[in-house]
């Protein structure tokens, strides 16, 4: 699969697996650790799919969301949301606010690469 | 002991349990089967030398039949009624004195069920509240996340680059270090929040509560041997607040006014000339005394509590909204009175009055400091109308709220 795919975690090591992930299986991959550099950097580079945790320093992944579904330029940009926090609130808050997709950690390698393939349409 | 008003039918009982005709037990007491029937449906009272001679052909102590149904028990059927409705409440005598077994069993379990709901209720309050928690699991959360995807890569990729497979098994080093740091931090939390209590304290706060509670609201040190730090620091300033306050309201002038005046901290304080919270300290701490109080500042946060038998405080996260605590904080200066009914099927109805007090500080370029209080006082009369309350949005059995924050979990 092809496409290009701005990751935003944290997490560095979490980030470099996604990465290592994901080139391989063809995708262009940006990796961005701070929340408050996100909206700005969807709107300049227009990728195909965000990655993007929910808890981050600066700004929340939730807040990050809203602000893209809120700008024309990146309100159709397809959004993976991922969280360590699990269900409840956050996935019905992350849903309300317009999510793609939504992936709990810890997951697996092959659903997250699935998860992927399906929302680049690939 | 006195004979019990259910005598008659627990003698009944056991004549019949071991298959005894009236007539033969009449006779080997001396008197008629038509005496023993109104004896055995309570409608005479039995004399003590007549139940002896009863319980010895009947084989069993006299205490057996005497024992009185214990209020306890009695209160303990009540409350089981009012869970599960269906019973047949104005038969409750009757039925523990028939089946004191049996009522026992039932009481026992209403309190168990009971206790687990608190246990439920606070387990929950510390698991949505407790900061330090949560950010021990998002910690090893995020470790195990990576170290699974990171030994997944590892294990499923042959043809992986030497550079990535070195970089890999640093993460892997990493995280699993990270992880095993996590788990302990979270075991040894988890573990000194059961030393700290049997209930489990888990702030400063309710340490410094504890102390105060276990010394019946009496200063007797400076709670020197609180285990933290932050506890002892704040005992220290609770401790010479309450000094003041004994020092400028007297223990014995004190009583004499509060007989005479009623516990109306506006009025104590008039008559003191002091500020209106240090009555309301005062009306509260004192040994046995029934009265609930609570402090917030500005925020809203409470900044002590002292329970009451039968009004719940929340020990993290917010309170009621519709407490009259925070209508006072909202309108410095302005005493402000009422009853309120508190949620549940056996809501209690408590008098409660709040204010709030302004302090400047740091004078006319300072900021403005904001502390409210709440008294709260059993209610005897149970008329009139109430304010429905809860303790906080999580229990509260309140659905339709207008103040609800977040749905409650006992709902579920």
């Amino acid at each position: 699969m092809a496409g290009r795919v701005l990751l935003i975690e944290d997490e560095v090591n979490i980030a470099e697996a996604i990465r290592f992930l994901l080139t391989r299986d063809g995708c262009e991959v940006e990796v961005l650790a701070d929340g408050h550099a996100a909206v700005a950097a969807v709107a300049r580079a227009l990728p195909d799919l965000v990655i993007l945790d929910l808890m981050l320093p600066g700004m929340s992944g939730l807040e990050i969301l809203s602000a893209l579904r809120a700008d024309p330029v990146t309100v159709a940009v397809p959004v993976l949301m991922l969280t360590a926090k699990g269900q409840g609130r956050d996935r019905e808050a992350a849903e309300r606010a317009g999510v793609s997709a939504f992936m709990s950690k810890p997951f697996a390698n092959a659903e997250m690469r699935a998860t992927v393939r399906a929302l680049l349409g690939a | 002991m006195p004979v019990s008003a259910l005598t008659g039918s627990r003698l009944r009982e056991r004549r019949v349990a071991l298959g005894l005709r009236q007539a033969d037990l009449a006779a080997t007491a001396g008197i008629s089967a038509s005496y023993l029937n109104l004896i055995e449906h309570n409608r005479r009272r039995i004399s003590e030398n007549l139940l002896e001679q009863l319980a010895q052909a009947l084989g069993q102590p006299v205490a057996m039949f005497q024992e009185g149904v214990g209020g306890a028990v009695l209160e303990g059927l009540r409350a089981a009624a009012a869970e599960v409705p269906g019973a047949e409440v104005d038969r409750i005598e009757d039925f523990a004195g028939r089946y004191p077994g049996w009522a026992g069993v039932v009481t026992s379990l209403q309190q168990r069920a009971a206790g687990l709901q608190r246990a439920l209720e606070a387990m929950n309050d510390r698991m949505s509240h407790d900061p330090h928690l949560s950010a021990s699991l998002h910690e090893v959360l995020s470790a195990v996340s990576s170290v699974r995807s990171t030994a997944a890569i590892l294990a499923d990729t042959e043809d992986i680059e030497p550079e990535w497979r070195a970089r890999f098994h640093r993460n892997l080093h990493q995280d699993s270090e990270r992880l095993a740091l996590g788990a302990e931090a979270l075991v040894s939390y988890l573990d000194t929040a059961g030393q700290a209590d049997e209930q489990g304290i888990a702030s400063p706060q309710e340490e410094v509560e504890a102390w105060l509670a276990a010394a019946d609201w009496r200063v007797l040190d400076d709670g020197a041997g609180l285990a933290s730090g932050a506890a002892r620091a704040m005992a220290r300033d609770l401790a010479a607040v309450m000094r003041a306050d004994a020092a400028a309201l007297p223990d014995q002038a004190f009583a004499q006014a509060l007989d005479e005046i009623g516990p109306d901290p506006a009025r104590l304080a008039a008559r003191f000339g002091v500020d209106e919270l240090a009555a309301f300290r005062r009306i509260a701490l004192r040994p046995q005394a029934e009265v609930g109080l609570v402090v917030c500042d500005a925020s809203g946060t409470l900044t002590f509590r002292k329970p009451v038998a039968g009004f719940a405080l929340p020990r993290f996260g917010a309170a009621c909204p519709l407490w009259p605590l925070f209508a006072a904080l909202g309108q410095p200066m302005r005493p402000i009175e009422t009853v309120i009914e508190t949620a549940g099927p056996q809501g209690r109805r408590f008098l409660v009055r709040a204010f709030c007090r302004l302090r400047f500080p740091g004078g006319f370029r300072g900021p403005e400091l904001r502390e409210a209080a709440m008294l709260i006082l059993p209610d005897h009369a149970r008329t009139g109308e109430a304010l429905a309350v809860g303790s906080t949005c999580r229990v509260c059995q309140r659905l339709q709220c207008p103040a609800r924050r977040e749905p409650s979990i006992l709902t579920a």
